[in-house]
């Protein structure tokens, strides 16, 4: 392998994707879910990706994951094209998927577990799990969790590989608002601290202007970019400030949410 | 976990009627047993009177025991009315078996005769019993090994899934006692002939539950594994495996019930030796109080390790603790 800097090595490129799914009624035809999507998010750079249900937001990040193979167009990391998963581009799902076979610890450890270096690294065990306020929990079995601790395990799952690209699926969304926000800063933090490359799904647009660089508004069927808007405020942010409500009107009037927002 | 949780209020000791239940029943029965003795042939009842005495020695220590062992008093609340309602059942099987002669004698003795048979044959019969032990584990255990191998290959590959499933399909519902004529002309000794049809009984249900928990693995799971870094063998074995174990119990408690019905056929038709060999050969002198004795030897043999096994069960699915509903 080339040696690059970081900088180079992580940014991600999505080069006119198109994805079909087999329609379960009619097994014959193929319905779109992204029709040419392209775009591209810098090494360390935040973008988030909002738009409405079922405009194939996660079906994007599977494919930018390597679990998903597309149609046509070509994903690209750095410059190596992504084939399969692999430990340097993490995944936080939509549900939070815990092996409820395995503690709280034990989830966390995992991803040391499948690479094999869980003996070097068990000391990050117990700083992930403080990261996410869950050490009290650590024998606990997923069943035992409420959703947000469980999407906070889901977290400091994904965290523990120090992933050159963090995908995340609206990560807090089951998370109370208090939590959330704090959430909001820790993943803030560990971005700016790792300078990690990270694409996040949310519903919730505060969230996506409060973090991101940059937000990639997407609309449905088939999937499509409609825009993307800059968020140049400086960090951290005031979630009042003037600006911050001005980018939020215009993007709820992209998302057609404009009307309701003013009633 | 939670701290502030109240334990229940518990009553330092077990209302009067509970405390005597066990006793009482117990001189209950005997006494039906001494009123239909006065018209029978006369029987030995020694050792059926020394066993309630026994009963009822023991159950008075517990139940001043109780009052100082909240441990014991949970357990007796539990196990004192099934107590009470066994011994009361000892007294109806002797009033229809000798009270009434409502089953034919021979074929069916009383409660008091079957205990007398199980006292003088005791040593025939504890030998029986760990020879039946040996070759009941032998069989299951190996039934097991294979079977868990078969039926990991069977659920993960394809391609042996293709070639495994219809041999599967097809030996598989054939009863593994259908090979026994098959089995005594290919294999030099019994014992091992009939440890292997018992591990082909095992093998069926392990493997096919085994085999459709792996392929029944929620995506999801193995998709989160992958995106962790985990390889083939972390795959199989991390995810796919645990997914799969509550599967492979209800394998596992199928396998143990087909085993036992083998164990029990093979001892009887070529091995000579264990329980099932026991209650034949018994058969053939006649001695059904014999028969009855082993059959009780049996039922606690099979239901302890019946109970061995759900105690694994809970150790291995702790983590379902809560939603295991059998
Ligand atoms: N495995 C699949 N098989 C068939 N259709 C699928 C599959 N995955 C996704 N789809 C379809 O693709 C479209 C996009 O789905 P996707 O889950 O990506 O939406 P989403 O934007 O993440 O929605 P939400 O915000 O509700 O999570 C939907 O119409 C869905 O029905
Ligand atoms: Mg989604």
């Amino acid at each position: 392998m080339v040696m690059t800097t970081v900088t180079e090595a992580s940014g991600v490129r999505v080069r006119d994707i198109c994805k079909s799914f087999p329609v379960p009624d009619a097994p014959a035809t193929r319905r779109m879910a992204l029709g040419g999507i392209s775009f591209s998010i810098a090494a360390a750079e935040l973008v988030s990706l909002v738009g409405p249900s079922g405009c194939g937001k996660s079906t994007l990040l599977r494919l930018v994951a390597g679990l998903d193979l597309p149609d046509s167009g070509d994903l690209l990391v750095g410059k190596e094209k992504i084939v399969g998963p692999s430990a340097e581009r993490g995944l936080v799902f939509q549900d939070p998927n815990l092996f409820p076979w395995l503690t709280v610890r034990g989830n966390i450890e995992a991803g040391l577990v499948a690479r094999g270096v869980l003996r070097e690294k068990r000391n990050e065990v117990g700083e992930f799990m403080r990261l996410v306020g869950l050490e009290a929990f650590a024998n606990a079995y997923p069943h035992h969790l409420s959703g947000g601790m469980a999407q906070r395990v889901a977290l400091a799952r994904a965290l523990i590989n120090h992933p050159k690209v963090l995908l995340l699926d609206e990560p807090l969304g089951a998370l109370d608002a208090f939590t959330r926000m704090r959430m909001q800063d820790e993943v803030l933090r560990l971005w700016e601290n790792r300078r990690t490359t990270m694409l996040l799904v949310t519903h919730d647009i505060d969230e996506a202007i409060y973090m991101s660089d940059r937000i990639v508004i997407m609309t449905q069927a088939p999937g499509r970019i409609d825009r993307e808007i800059d968020i140049d405020l400086p960090r951290p942010r005031d979630r009042t400030g003037d600006s911050f409500l001005r980018f939020r009107g215009e993007i709820l009037e992209h998302l057609h949410f404009a009307g309701k927002a003013a009633a | 976990m939670n701290a502030n949780t109240a334990p229940t209020p518990d009553p330092p000791s077990l209302p009067w009627w509970m405390q005597l239940a066990v006793p009482g029943a117990s001189l209950i029965t005997f006494g039906t047993h001494l009123l239909i003795a006065q018209k029978a042939p006369p029987v030995e009842t020694r050792s059926y009177m020394l066993l309630f005495w026994e009963i009822i020695v023991v159950s008075i220590v517990l139940a001043i025991a109780q009052r100082f062992r909240p441990a014991l008093r949970k357990w007796m609340r539990h196990m004192w009315p099934i107590f009470t309602a066994a011994i009361l059942l000892l007294g109806v099987w002797d009033v229809i078996t000798v009270g009434l002669h409502l089953l034919p004698l021979p074929y069916f003795p009383g409660p008091a005769a079957v205990l007398r048979n199980l006292i003088s044959d005791r040593e025939l019969l504890f030998d029986s019993t760990w020879h039946s032990l040996v070759l009941l584990l032998s069989g299951y255990i190996l039934g097991v090994i294979v079977g868990l191998v078969s039926g990991v290959c069977i659920g993960w590959s394809s391609s042996v899934r293709y070639w495994g499933m219809p041999l599967l399909k097809v030996l598989g519902p054939i009863p593994a006692t259908a090979w026994i004529p098959i089995a005594m002309v290919v294999s030099p000794s019994a014992i091992m002939s009939s440890a292997g049809l018992i591990a082909l009984a095992v093998w069926f249900p392990v493997t096919m539950l085994t085999a459709s928990g792996i392929s029944n693995t929620r995506a999801s799971y193995l998709d989160v594994a992958r995106t962790l870094g985990a390889r083939r063998l972390y795959l199989i074995f991390r995810v796919a495996i645990p997914a799969a174990v509550p599967n492979i119990f209800i394998g596992l408690f199928m396998g143990l019930g087909a085993s036992f019905l083998t164990l029990v056929v093979a001892e009887s038709v070529g091995v000579k030796s264990g329980l099932g060999w026991y209650v034949s050969w018994a058969q053939g002198w006649a001695e059904y109080g014999k028969v009855f004795a082993a059959i009780i030897i049996m039922a606690a043999f099979f239901s302890t390790v019946m109970t061995l096994l759900f105690k694994l069960r809970d150790r291995v699915l702790v983590w379902q603790k809560g939603t295991i509903k059998w």
